[in-house]
């Protein structure tokens, strides 16, 4: 579903290379973590996946269901049916979070070509979905994440990804600030999403969210390289030794 | 939402240049000849039919204006005006004053219709429909505000009036709308006592000017404990070529009266510039509360800067009375230049101001707008909250001044200024001036400026709204504190016009 190729990119404002040679290959109906210490370039490579404007791909290519995508913009990424739930997700001040799902399931729908849904639908949708997250209906009459806690936040994230039903789901360091209820709650918001079509990007920096969503495939980022690939096995080896290891092998 | 839909809508349809309401109408208007001086100003005193009290009142400001000197304070630029180039009095020919629809120009009718706004009024006037029932215009009727509702219009077209709507119902309940012109002949008892006793012949440069050669507006009268039945508008337009429209609006909320008024403007697109200096005076009595919204989208000029109207008015409310309100909400997007500072005079006890403000510049506009907010009396209250949003080349300021006067006891004002950047070569300016004379006073004042930052495009982005959307939903969150204050036919107007006006902000 997902293929990186001898992928380099690097800041376009100052030049600085943060992908240097990047392959990595995702099957639909795989999980797949990606850990590395930090500075590696995780985030980056979830920004750059997703389009963000800020990098620029100097070689190598992105395949999507064996299609480049380096020439969309990331809300035609976002329409071929890639996301991407952010550890920071930003305050979008005087937009309810229900009024932004709306627009953002219709923006999507309209570009695949799909009529509109209507309200009531929506809002069946909506509701089961925020049942499942254990999330007050009330909560989406706020502006979307402003004044939302952080646990808040990234459950609005996982609201937005269950709604959106993605292909690819990527979730950058979705654990942090969570505490172990939210974190379950929210595991098993990804884990309903698991299915054979669909593939999902756990980005980590501890192996404890990884007990919850327990990968298909593990892969250690390193200074812009996938220095080493293995089963879930290697999550809970990188847990015990610490990263040192791998990078000395690789080196 | 409907109305990000259709601001999104809008913003395709429409491409850079284009100004919705940019077209001229091919009437035969009746115009004085260019120029400034007593003759003219006898021409369109001896037009409108006035008494002598009224021609003298003008020609006592023009000998006033010709001592004054243009205000530079502001922080606008643009070439000088030469007063003596200008035509002061154009009609429409054959239309001495209002009339019922039937003998209005359907050229005139034509214009309104492309207007868009006032035209479910005059399918109702012309019984093709009746109030309430939906209209066959609306595809969607129960999403349309204006299928069911009922809005009194004043349609000014250069210097005349029209056309004023629903006179007969509002007068059942006691309550004066007409133009200008009408009530000086019609109720001169009432101009008399309070035109000008809110904004001052010599007040300004501009409001002086507009003293002496002021050609119409409406007229407001809500007698004491009345209740406006229905949202009263006027429709201003400017056509005539190197015209000046000066408006004059008269507004009087009697003890314990309220009234909501709304104005819109439009203009046609020309390459010379076109000067508006209007004068609006509201007046508050005891426990009365006059509501004034205004959606402004005089034609902003080209994108490279050439054209568009310079907007230099004088509107001010006076809380004259005890428990008194006044509020003025205004969206702004158009004129080239915009000068303007809807404020209150606080001077009854318990009295209460509002301003709230949504000014939107892109290409080369320029905009110097805020308010005044003074404090005289006890207990006095005022709150501001003006969003600016700025793109392209304009540059957008808001000049503000919140004062207490040595009597004012307790005043309290809360100003909030919020500007929101987009592109890199835009200005916004804050301008704040506060000054309390008595120790009870509680000013508070919160500014922001910000940028619609890359990350938060980004994220909306990422959701699958493309870009333009995601600035339309960015935008629309950030001034939804004040659209929420307009009444709801003009609240999806103006986040359509905000959408135009941004349109091509993003490169």
């Amino acid at each position: 579903m997902l293929e990186i190729k001898n992928l380099h990119a690097r800041i376009a404002e100052d030049g600085t290379e943060i992908i240097r040679g990047l392959n990595l290959s995702v099957k639909a109906g795989e999980v797949a973590a990606i850990m590395g210490p930090n500075g590696s370039g995780k985030s980056t490579l979830s920004y750059i996946l997703a389009g963000r404007e800020d990098y620029e791909v100097t070689e190598g290519d992105i395949l999507f269901n064996g299609q480049s995508i380096l020439e969309m913009d990331p809300a035609e990424r976002a329409a071929t049916g890639i996301f991407l739930a952010f550890q920071y997700p930003m305050e979008i001040p005087g937009v309810a979070t229900m009024e932004f799902l709306k627009t953002a399931i219709n923006a999507q729908r309209k570009a695949r070509g799909e009529e509109e849904l209507k309200i009531p639908d929506l809002l069946k949708r909506v509701r089961s979905a925020a049942d499942e997250l254990e999330m007050d209906m009330n909560m989406l009459k706020r502006p979307l994440n402003v004044g939302f806690s952080g646990g808040e936040k990234k459950r609005a994230e996982i609201l937005q990804m269950k709604l959106l039903e993605p292909k690819l789901c990527m979730l950058d360091e979705t654990d942090s600030g969570l505490d172990i209820d939210a974190l379950k709650i929210v595991a098993d918001g990804v884990n309903a999403l698991r299915s054979p079509d669909r593939a999902v990007v756990v980005i980590t920096h501890y192996q404890r969210l990884l007990d919850y969503i327990v990968p298909d495939t593990v892969h250690v980022l390193y200074r812009g390289q996938i220095i080493k690939s293995g089963s879930k096995d290697l999550a809970l080896d990188l847990e015990k030794n610490g990263y040192a290891g791998v990078i000395g092998e690789a080196a | 939402m409907p109305a990000v839909q259709e601001t999104i809508d809008q913003v395709r349809s429409i491409d850079v240049d284009q100004y919705k309401y940019g077209f001229e109408t091919l009437i035969e208007s009746d115009l004085a000849p260019k120029g400034l001086n007593e003759d003219i100003i006898r021409f369109i005193s001896a037009k409108k039919e006035e008494p002598e009290w009224m021609t003298q009142w003008r020609l006592k400001a023009f000998e006033r204006w010709k001592s004054m000197e243009e205000p530079t304070w502001a922080r606008v630029n643009y070439p000088k005006i030469d007063f003596q180039d200008l035509h002061y009095y154009a009609a429409p020919k054959n239309q001495t004053g209002p009339k019922s629809l039937d003998e209005v120009d359907p050229e005139l009718l034509r214009t309104y219709e492309k207007l868009g706004i006032p035209l479910r009024e005059q399918e109702i006037l012309a019984g093709v429909r009746k109030q309430g029932e939906p209209s066959t215009l609306d595809e969607n009727p129960s999403d349309n505000v204006y299928s069911s509702g009922r809005v009194a219009v004043d349609a000014v077209f250069d210097s005349v009036s029209v056309v004023t709507t629903f006179k007969k119902e509002l007068a059942k309940a006691g309550v004066i709308f007409c133009s200008i012109s009408e009530a000086i002949r019609e109720h001169p008892e009432l101009v008399q006592k309070y035109l000008g006793s809110v904004v001052p012949v010599s007040d300004n440069f501009y409001a002086t000017l507009n003293s002496a050669v002021f050609t119409d507006g409406s007229f407001v009268y809500v007698p004491k404990g009345v209740r406006c039945p229905m949202e009263l508008s006027t429709y201003f337009r400017i056509n005539e070529k190197n015209t000046g429209q000066f408006e004059r609006t008269l507004i009087i909320a009697d003890e314990g009266a309220y009234v909501s008024y709304l104005e819109g403007c439009t203009a046609p697109q020309r390459d010379e510039n076109q000067l508006h200096a209007a004068v609006v005076e509201l007046i508050a009595l005891d426990d009365a509360e006059i509501k004034y919204s205004t959606v402004q989208n005089w034609y902003p000029g080209d994108s490279q800067g050439k054209g568009g109207i310079y907007n230099f008015v004088t509107k001010r409310g006076d809380c004259r009375g005890r428990n008194s309100k006044i509020s003025w909400t205004q969206v702004e997007t158009g004129s080239a230049i915009t000068w303007k500072y809807p404020s209150c005079i606080l001077r009854g006890d318990n009295s209460r101001g509002e301003f709230y403000s949504i000014a939107v510049s892109n290409g080369h506009q320029q905009i110097d707008s805020g308010t005044k907010m003074l404090h005289l009396g006890k207990n006095t209250s005022s709150r501001i909250i003006s969003k600016g949003i700025s793109a392209g080349n304009s540059q957008n300021t808001y000049r503000g001044q919140v004062s207490a006067h040595r009597k004012a006891a307790n005043a309290r004002n809360f100003t909030q200024c919020d500007s929101l950047l987009i592109g890199n070569d835009c200005g916004a300016h804050t301008v704040p001036y506060i000054e309390a004379k008595n120790a009870t006073a509680q000013f508070e004042h919160e500014a922001t400026t910000s940028k619609i930052s890359e990350d938060q495009l980004f994220y909306v982005m990422q959701r699958g709204i493309p870009e333009e959307e995601a600035i339309a939903l960015i935008v629309n969150g950030f001034v939804k504190d004040v659209i929420q204050e307009l009444p709801m036919e003009f609240a999806v107007e103006a986040q359509k016009l905000i959408g135009i006006s941004l349109e091509g902000s993003v490169g």
